[in-house]
C-alpha cells in the first residue's frame, strides 16, 4: 500500500551538508498529515524535492503509485501535485480572476490554445467565480495582484493551487506572515478545503498545525525523527525536547 | 409568507451570483477589448497613405521597421526573453524573398510567406537554446551569436546570396497580378501596411488569448507556472517561432518594396536598432513598436536636418533619459504641468474675485 504519496529513503546533499537524509515517508489518501521540526530541518528542501524545484541524490519518489522521481515539475502538477509556497509566488501584473483563471483553463488544457478569446468558456466563469468565493476574494477579484493585502494574497496561493485540482496538495507555511486579523479568514479556508484532497501540511504555527492535522511527522536534521498521531506526538518527551520544549512550557 | 421567504432567500445569491459572474468576465476581456486610441491610430496610418503621397517611400521603411519591432515586442514584452539577435530572422526573411523572386516565382505573396516561414523555422530549432540557461545575459549571447554565424553565412554562400555585392536580380511581379509596384512607392506602402495590419490582428488575437495569459504568467513567475502544470519551455519556443515569423514577413517586404537584399540585413546594427525603436516606443503593449518606429524616423529626419554629422548623438541622449527616467514620468509631466497650470489659473481667478 503507497498512500497518495511515498518516499523510498529520499536523500539530498548540498556539499557536505545533507539537507534531505533518506526519508521514507507516506502520505495517506485524503490525509491531513502536517510536517514540522526546528528552522533549517530540511522543510522546504523536502517539499523541493517532491514537487521536482531540487533532483534528490538518491531515492524514489511515488505519486499515486507511479514513480515521478525524474520527471520535470510541470508533469507532476499535471500528474496532480500540487503545492503553495512560503514566500508568495503569485503573479503580480495580473488579477485574481486571471491567475485562477489560467490555473482552471491549464488543467482542462486549453492553456495553449492561442486562437480563443479570454472569457468565452462560461464553465471556466462559473469555477473562478466559485473558487473566488469558497477563498473570499470575490471583493478584490479584478484588482492586480501585486496590491492586494497580504492575507488575501495568501488565500490567493492556496486558490490557485486548488484550482488545478491536486490529488495531492503540499502547503508550504500557509500562514506564515498573516497578520493576526486576517488569520480567522485563513484558517476557516484552510479547513474547508476538500476532504478527497490529501494534503501535507508545514508549518511552525502548532496551533494551527494540532487543530488541522490527523497525523504529524518530525524532521531533524533532514531524517525523519518521529511520527504519529497529534496526541501521541504532543506527549513525546523526545518531540518536545527536539521542537516543542521551548514553546509548550505554559 | 413561507412562499415569499423562500422566494427570497433563493434570489439574493442568484443576483449576487450573476453580477461576480459579470464583474468576472469583464476582467477576463479587459486586455482584449478596443479601445479608441487604437482606432484612431490606425485611422492615421490610413490618413498617411492618403495625404502623404510624397512621403510613401519613407513610410514603407517606416511600417517595416515597426513590424519588426512589433515582432521584437512578442518575445520581450510578453514573454520576458530579451534578444541582441532578432536581425537574424529578419535576414533570412529578406534573402528567402530575394532567392525565391530570383529562382522560383516572381509571385511576391509566396516569398512573402516562405520569408516568414524560413524564419519561423529557424526561430523554432534555435528557441530551445534560449529555455536551457534561462538568463538574461546567456540569452543576449545566444541571439547575438546567431545573428553572427548567419551574418557570416549569408557572406560565406556567394553563389546563393551575392555576398558581400548583395542579391540583385530580384523582380517582383505584380500583387495578385494586378497592383504593380512604382517608383513612387505607392503600391509598395500599400502592400506593407495592409500586412503589417493583418499580422498585428493576428499578434492581437494571440496575445489576448489563454495562450497569451500563460505567457504574460510565465514572464511575471516562471516557477509558480510550471508549479501549476504549465509547459514552460514549450510556450516560450512558441511565441520565439511566432515572432521570427513576423521578422522574417517584415524582411521579406523590405526586399520587395526596394528589389535588392544586402548582407546589412542580417548585420548587429539592424537588431541594435529595433530593440532601440522598441524601447523608444515602450515595451508590452503591442503598439511600441509601430509608435517607435514612427519616432524614431522622424527624430532621424529631423535630427539629421538640424546637426546632419551628429543626429545619432541626440537619438543616444534621448534613449538614455527614457530608460533613467522612465516613460511612466515623462508621460506625467503634460499632466501634471496641465494641473499645475490650472490649479495657478484657479488662484489667480480667486484673487481677482
Amino acid at each position: 500500500m503507497s498512500g497518495a504519496l511515498q518516499t523510498i529513503g529520499l536523500s539530498k546533499r548540498f556539499g557536505g551538508l545533507t539537507a534531505t537524509d533518506d526519508v521514507s515517508f507516506t502520505l495517506g489518501h485524503g490525509a491531513r498529515h502536517a510536517l514540522i521540526g526546528p528552522n533549517g530541518a530540511g522543510k522546504t528542501t523536502f517539499i523541493n524535492l517532491l514537487t521536482g524545484v531540487l533532483s534528490a541524490n538518491e531515492g524514489t519518489i511515488l505519486l499515486e503509485g507511479e514513480d515521478v522521481t525524474r520527471m520535470p515539475q510541470q508533469q507532476r502538477a499535471r500528474r496532480g501535485l500540487g503545492r503553495t509556497f512560503q514566500i508568495n509566488q503569485l503573479f503580480g501584473a495580473m488579477t485574481p480572476v486571471e491567475s485562477v483563471g489560467l490555473a482552471v483553463s491549464e488543467r482542462m488544457g486549453g492553456g495553449g490554445q492561442f486562437w480563443r478569446r479570454l472569457g468565452k468558456r462560461t464553465d471556466i466563469v462559473d469555477e473562478i467565480v466559485e473558487l473566488l468565493r469558497q477563498f473570499r476574494l470575490i471583493e478584490v477579484m479584478d484588482e492586480p495582484t501585486a496590491r492586494l493585502p497580504y492575507g488575501k494574497q495568501r488565500l490567493l496561493e492556496i486558490a490557485v493551487a486548488l484550482a488545478s485540482q491536486p490529488r495531492v496538495l503540499l502547503l508550504d507555511e500557509p500562514a506564515a506572515g498573516v497578520p493576526e486579523a486576517e488569520r480567522g479568514e485563513l484558517l476557516d479556508t484552510l479547513a474547508a478545503l476538500p476532504r478527497d484532497v490529501s494534503i501535507l501540511l508545514i508549518e511552525h504555527d502548532m496551533d494551527l498545525v494540532f487543530s488541522f492535522a490527523d497525523r504529524i511527522s518530525v524532521l531533524v536534521n533532514g531524517a525523519l525523527f518521529a511520527e504519529g498521531t497529534p496526541e501521541v506526538m504532543r506527549n513525546d518527551p523526545r518531540v518536545q525536547d527536539v521542537y516543542l520544549g521551548s514553546d509548550n512550557h505554559v | 409568507m413561507t412562499d415569499q421567504s423562500i422566494f427570497l432567500s433563493a434570489s439574493k445569491p442568484r443576483h449576487d451570483s450573476d453580477a461576480a459572474t459579470r464583474r468576472a468576465l469583464d476582467d477576463l476581456r479587459r486586455v482584449g477589448r478596443l479601445r479608441p486610441a487604437e482606432l484612431l491610430f490606425w485611422g492615421a496610418a490610413l490618413a498617411s497613405f492618403l495625404v502623404l503621397p510624397g512621403s510613401h517611400l519613407l513610410l514603407s521603411q517606416t511600417a517595416i521597421l515597426g513590424l519588426f519591432a512589433l515582432s521584437l515586442d512578442l518575445i520581450i514584452g510578453y514573454a520576458g526573453i530579451v534578444s541582441l539577435g532578432h536581425g537574424a530572422f529578419f535576414g533570412l526573411g529578406a534573402y528567402t524573398a530575394g532567392i525565391v523572386s530570383v529562382r522560383l516565382t516572381e509571385e511576391p505573396l509566396s516569398g512573402l510567406v516562405l520569408g516568414g516561414l524560413v524564419a519561423a523555422l529557424a526561430g523554432a530549432l534555435t528557441g530551445p537554446l534560449l529555455t536551457m540557461r534561462a538568463t538574461d545575459l546567456s540569452r543576449l549571447m545566444v541571439t547575438l551569436g546567431i545573428a553572427t554565424l548567419l551574418h557570416e553565412g549569408a557572406n560565406q554562400l556567394t553563389w546563393l546570396t551575392g555576398g558581400a555585392d548583395g542579391l540583385s536580380g530580384v523582380t517582383v511581379a505584380p500583387i495578385l497580378g494586378l497592383f504593380e509596384f512604382d517608383l513612387i512607392g505607392t503600391t509598395g506602402y500599400g502592400y506593407c501596411l495592409i500586412v503589417s495590419f493583418v499580422l498585428f490582428l493576428a499578434a492581437r488575437r494571440v496575445v489576448t488569448s489563454p495562450y497569451g495569459l500563460s505567457l504574460r504568467a510565465i514572464r511575471d513567475n516562471a516557477l509558480r507556472a510550471r508549479a501549476m502544470g504549465i509547459p514552460v519551455a514549450a510556450r516560450l519556443v512558441g511565441i520565439y517561432a511566432f515572432s521570427a515569423f513576423i521578422a522574417g514577413v517584415a524582411g521579406a517586404l523590405l526586399t520587395q518594396v526596394t528589389m535588392f537584399t544586402s548582407l546589412d540585413v542580417l548585420g548587429f546594427e539592424r537588431s541594435a536598432d529595433v530593440l532601440l525603436v522598441l524601447v523608444l516606443g515602450g515595451v508590452g503593449y503591442l503598439y511600441g513598436g509601430l509608435i517607435g518606429a514612427v519616432l524614431f524616423t522622424v527624430l532621424q529626419d529631423r535630427l539629421a536636418t538640424l546637426s546632419p554629422q551628429y543626429w545619432q548623438f541626440w537619438i543616444g541622449l534621448i534613449l538614455v533619459v527614457i530608460v533613467l527616467i522612465g516613460r511612466d514620468r515623462l508621460a506625467a509631466v503634460p499632466v501634471r504641468l496641465r494641473a499645475g497650470l490650472s490649479g495657478r489659473k484657479a488662484a489667480a481667478g480667486e484673487g481677482e474675485a
